[in-house]
């Protein structure tokens, strides 16, 4: 098996093991005093530090030169909209158990749920639209849909916020991490704009 | 012990284990899991209380001393965090309104503040900006002097674990879990409003009085329902966490929507 193959196997199990982690604490009873709050917290969690790792990629990219990091891309991408999911699950059936009216109250009402459920519509259309078929099919505009990527980084960040009573840790670190990523690229943009010809090829 | 009949019949207790395990202390950390980790640090004895302010008997006094004129009863009491999660806690206490005779408060005296004790080295989140420190709450008057306000020193007919406030803490079951200053290092009878600290922290959230209103939504989320804990499905919450026909009184002619 070719070194690439193996690595991408390995970050494959790897993002697993939050998910992994989860069950066997639910198996053992280890999911604390309130279980639903604590899988809630910790898929939505991971769902931003996978929002995260996959923005770093295309730097990663563009700093090394190492143009093959490009295929995690999508993997990573999809199990951001994995984590999304359970933590979307886990809202509307553990935590309301299909209570459509207060659920769309919520929708409607509560800002942090208003942000929360538009990252993950957004996250929903760049997952089914993340098949080389609908690359094909969609062309130049598959590249500008799937900028919704910088703005589902924005609203989940904000989501993250107004979802604690105090400015977490885990939040400040998002934080930080997010404004470097799509600082780097306003930077780059701007610099190839400067530049055109050190940097035909993006 | 003696069981007060001020106890709430009929509903299953929290078990030890969650009421020692989840919760909101943020001396020791943001997180749930944090006080139980980190609270082996605090030492609750050697501990002092000081009594200040407007009372005729101020002074420190040694918390065997504080507490030695008073017999301990348990009260089985809910508990609603603003966070709509929920417990049923069979607290060991003294009525507040007892020590307050003790100090024997003079008519200038409209609010107690209570305040946290200020010790970074075994109170970690204190040396962090997370919120202003020392945490502090207060009660009106006519509050603190309602019979079911009590200082708890003991849960389950045990001494209060630390990550739970020990070596005493207050507990007002018809108002939100905030309200439950945890460690107590001062008793001051003032005649302002105290400056709680979570109102302090975010005023448009987090007032003073902190009632428990399932009409009165937190502006970021309902507050109709709650999760008991050891439940699966939600609850409805009810007005003063049910306690209505013993404080509701407290506010007669006030605004419910300025009691948030």
């Amino acid at each position: 098996m070719k070194p690439f193959v193996i690595l991408k196997r390995i970050i494959f199990a790897a993002a697993l093991i939050p998910a992994a982690a989860l069950l066997v604490d639910a198996f053992r009873g280890e999911l604390t005093a309130n279980p639903i709050d604590y899988i809630t917290d910790t898929t939505g969690d991971w769902a931003i530090r996978f929002l995260v790792i996959t923005l770093c990629v295309t730097p990663i990219r563009r700093l090394t030169g190492w143009n093959r990091v490009i295929q995690l891309r999508r993997m990573l991408g999809l199990f951001c909209f994995f984590y999304a999911t359970l933590h979307f699950l886990t809202w509307s059936v553990l935590d309301w158990f299909f209570d459509f009216r207060q659920m769309g109250e919520d929708i409607v009402k509560r800002p942090f749920i208003t942000l929360g459920m538009a990252t993950f519509l957004m996250l929903l259309a760049l997952a089914v639209t993340s098949t080389k078929g609908s690359i094909r099919r969609l062309g130049r505009r598959w590249t500008q849909l799937h900028r919704l990527i910088y703005l589902a980084a924005v609203t989940a960040l904000f989501h993250f916020w107004l979802a604690r009573k105090t400015v977490v840790p885990q939040f400040q670190l998002m934080l930080v991490a997010a404004i470097l990523l799509l600082g780097f690229r306003a930077w780059w943009t701007l610099r190839t704009r400067v530049h055109p010809r050190t940097s035909a090829a993006h | 012990m003696k069981k007060s009949p001020l106890s709430t019949a009929g509903e299953k207790l929290t078990s030890w284990d969650d009421i020692t395990s989840y919760n909101n202390f943020y001396e020791f950390g943001p997180y749930k899991e944090d006080p139980k980790e980190q609270a082996w640090r605090l030492k609750p004895r050697p501990w002092t209380i000081t009594v200040e302010g407007y009372a005729a008997k101020k002074g420190t006094f040694g918390f065997d001393e504080f507490i030695q004129p008073y017999a301990l009863e348990e009260r089985v009491y809910r508990m609603r965090c603003v966070e709509a999660w929920s417990m049923v806690i069979p607290w060991v206490g003294i009525p507040l309104k007892d020590i307050i005779a003790t100090y024997q408060p003079t008519s200038q005296a409209k609010y107690v503040e209570f305040v946290t004790a200020f010790n970074p080295a075994q109170m970690p989140g204190e040396s962090t900006r997370m919120l202003p420190w020392p945490y502090v709450e207060g009660l009106r008057m006519d509050e603190a002097m309602n019979p079911l306000a009590i200082l708890a020193v003991g849960l389950y007919e045990e001494t209060l674990p630390n990550q739970d406030g020990a070596p005493i803490r207050l507990v007002v079951p018809w108002k939100y879990g905030f309200k439950g200053v945890k460690s107590i290092a001062k008793i001051r009878f003032v005649d302002y409003q105290p400056k709680n600290t979570w109102q302090v922290m975010t005023p448009n959230e987090y007032g003073f009085y902190a009632n428990v209103n399932p009409n009165l939504d937190h502006p970021r989320w309902s507050q109709a329902t709650e999760r008991r804990i050891g439940t699966f499905f939600r609850q409805k919450t009810l007005p003063f966490n049910g306690y209505a026909d013993q404080v509701a009184s407290l506010y007669a002619g006030m605004d419910p929507k300025k009691l948030y």
